[in-house]
């Protein structure tokens, strides 16, 4: 089975962001694979491990740099890599239809892994849109999977620890979660090994990818300002419990 | 011309849920007419309440038996609807079914989303989100027939319609709709009663490194108890140290919440943490450690041992 994995190249969240040019970041900043994707990357290797003769392929849409991206998912254990150039920025409808060309150019994908969101644009809807577009079922914030021959069974996670369990054919879109696995990071050895692993390059103007009406731009960019005056509050605990429930009676207005 | 506005309404044991006003109140604009849509609901006592806040046609969509859970039955459900009632803005929250919900209703017609938006003009379809770990503020532009739009859960005050036309009650059959190569075969549903939504909550109470253990977390859970609709949330550290589940973790990794109230009980406060509740309407802060980075990015902080205030505090809620 093909187990191909889209990847992001994404700003360290450790990182400041600087705006520039009213609607981008500095770049000069350090990047790494989306957190997310390496749940990904993660869970494809291990289904490879169980289904042999399959094979990991990560996909990235971005600038050249995102190679390094790609090289530290097939640290992770991807077998080989494809990198979309695109020196402008893509919107996840672009995206989406980026990545599937890329993967129908390249091979008959029996499954398709991605975060369940990024960490800079934080989208959360490429994984459907490239399930709409080859027609294949999705499940996003996936934090169990079992393949059973031609079905996917998945735990979709929803908030306060509950989860709905899908049953999807195969092929389909599995948007990683984080309680998805433990991601294997690279030894020495993987990092060395993974140097020697192929990257196909395609510049994105060569997918041919038909123009759509629907779109999203960023047009401004702005710092989150924090505006926020730490006042103390001081006393013994009965004092103090005291005050925060005054604050949360009349200043917050929440009891 | 006049814009059809759609608004799909979350509820909860039959009832509104309250964060489903403030979605209201940002999606009503000039010239136009809002839509609510619900699915399989029993809309007597729903009718009074959205015609308060400017809403004049209520669609009921009708869903096969037994697929009222089913998020890609659903999403073909909403896109009926678009088609029939010749919508082009529609409205959803950005919760845990909005996120499973919406970007399919706009990948299958392949519309431009926007995510946990907190303010939107209509009149230029131009939306604000927040990205790179809620760092920046981003403005987005949208294009297309018809726009997809996450709304923020709590982001936004409800405000009533100051003059409500009378609302129109309308059904649309959706009982023919399938879901090919994607069934469901069990639900969380049945837990949610205990558990109040993260993303939703009014007051959240999150726990760090300083509670130490699991069972205490107990405490923490106790006084949310005492506390209207409050939510416990954890950092990374009481996650990964496994006292609280994944689904507990709030910031870059988690869940990404905006209540009115945030208590950060002996969390140090990293970057990746304040992603997730940097847009909280008030931070108190519970720290032994004054150098801790959330005691001087909070509103209110005290030096103290969190296992020692948190239950004189629910002593007195």
């Amino acid at each position: 089975m093909q187990i191909y994995v889209c990847v992001k190249h994404v700003p360290d969240s450790a990182v400041n962001i600087t705006i520039v040019d009213k609607n981008s970041i500095d770049e000069n900043i350090t990047f790494l694979l989306n957190p997310y994707d390496e749940h990904a990357i993660t869970e494809a290797v291990q289904i490879k491990k169980n289904l042999p003769g399959s094979e990991v392929i990560a996909v990235c849409l971005g600038k050249t740099d995102a190679r390094n991206t790609l090289r530290s998912a097939l640290a992770m254990g991807a077998d080989r890599g494809i990198l979309i150039v695109s020196e402008n920025g893509c919107d996840s409808i672009e995206t989406a239809k980026a990545l599937k060309a890329a993967m129908e150019q390249d091979g008959s994908p029996g499954l398709i892994f991605t975060g369940r969101e990024s960490i800079d644009a934080e989208g959360m809807q490429t994984m459907f849109r490239i399930g709409a577009l080859f027609n294949f079922p999705v499940a996003t914030n996936v934090v169990k999977l079992d393949i059973e021959a031609d079905r996917a069974v998945v735990n979709s996670e929803l908030s306060g620890g509950t989860a709905n369990t899908y049953d999807m054919s195969l092929p389909c879109v599995i948007g990683a979660g984080r309680g998805l696995n433990t991601p294997d990071y690279p030894t020495f050895r993987d990092v060395v090994n993974s140097k020697k692993k192929p990257i196909k390059t395609i510049v994105f103007s060569e997918l041919n990818i038909e123009a759509s009406l629907a779109g999203a731009n960023i047009i401004e960019l702005e710092p989150l300002q924090q505006k926020r005056e730490p006042k103390e509050i001081t006393g013994d605990k009965a004092v103090i419990a005291k005050e925060i429930v005054k604050i949360l009676r009349d200043k917050a207005k929440v009891i | 011309m006049m814009k059809n506005i759609g608004i799909i309404i979350e509820l909860d044991n039959g009832k509104i849920k309250e964060t489903n006003f403030g979605m209201i109140t940002l999606a009503r604009a000039d010239k136009s007419q809002l839509f609510a849509f619900v699915m399989d609901a029993d809309t007597r006592d729903l009718k009074q309440e959205l015609e308060s806040f400017g809403i004049t046609q209520l669609v009921n969509i009708s869903l096969p038996p037994d697929q009222q859970n089913n998020p890609v039955i659903r999403a073909k459900a909403i896109i009926n609807a678009i088609k029939a009632f010749n919508i082009s803005i529609v409205f959803g929250l950005s919760t845990a079914m909005g996120k499973d919900l919406l970007p399919r209703i706009a990948a299958l017609i392949e519309a431009p989303l926007v995510m946990d938006c907190f303010h939107v003009d209509l009149e230029q379809n131009l939306v604000k989100t927040s990205q790179y770990s809620g760092k920046t503020i981003a403005t987005i532009k949208l294009a297309g027939d018809v726009l997809v739009l996450g709304v923020r859960p709590n982001a936004v005050e409800p405000i009533k319609a100051q003059d409500p036309g009378q609302i129109l009650e309308l059904k649309l059959d959706g009982t023919h709709l399938v879901s090919k190569g994607f069934s469901v075969i069990r639900t969380g549903e049945a837990d949610k009663s205990t558990t109040i939504d993260l993303v939703e909550a009014d007051v959240i109470i999150a726990g760090g490194r300083g509670m130490k253990n699991s069972e205490n977390f107990t405490l923490l859970s106790t006084c949310a108890e005492k506390l209207n609709a409050a939510a416990v949330g954890a950092s990374r550290v009481a996650v990964d140290s496994g006292w609280v589940p994944y689904a507990m973790q709030v910031g870059q990794t988690g869940e990404k919440v905006s209540p009115r109230v945030y208590i950060a009980c002996g969390i140090s406060g990293s970057i990746q943490h304040f992603a997730g509740m940097k847009t909280a309407g008030m931070v108190i802060a519970i720290n032994t450690d004054e150098n801790a980075a959330i005691m001087s990015n909070c509103d209110y902080y005290v030096k103290a041992d969190v296992l020692e205030i948190i239950p004189e505090l629910t002593k007195l809620l």
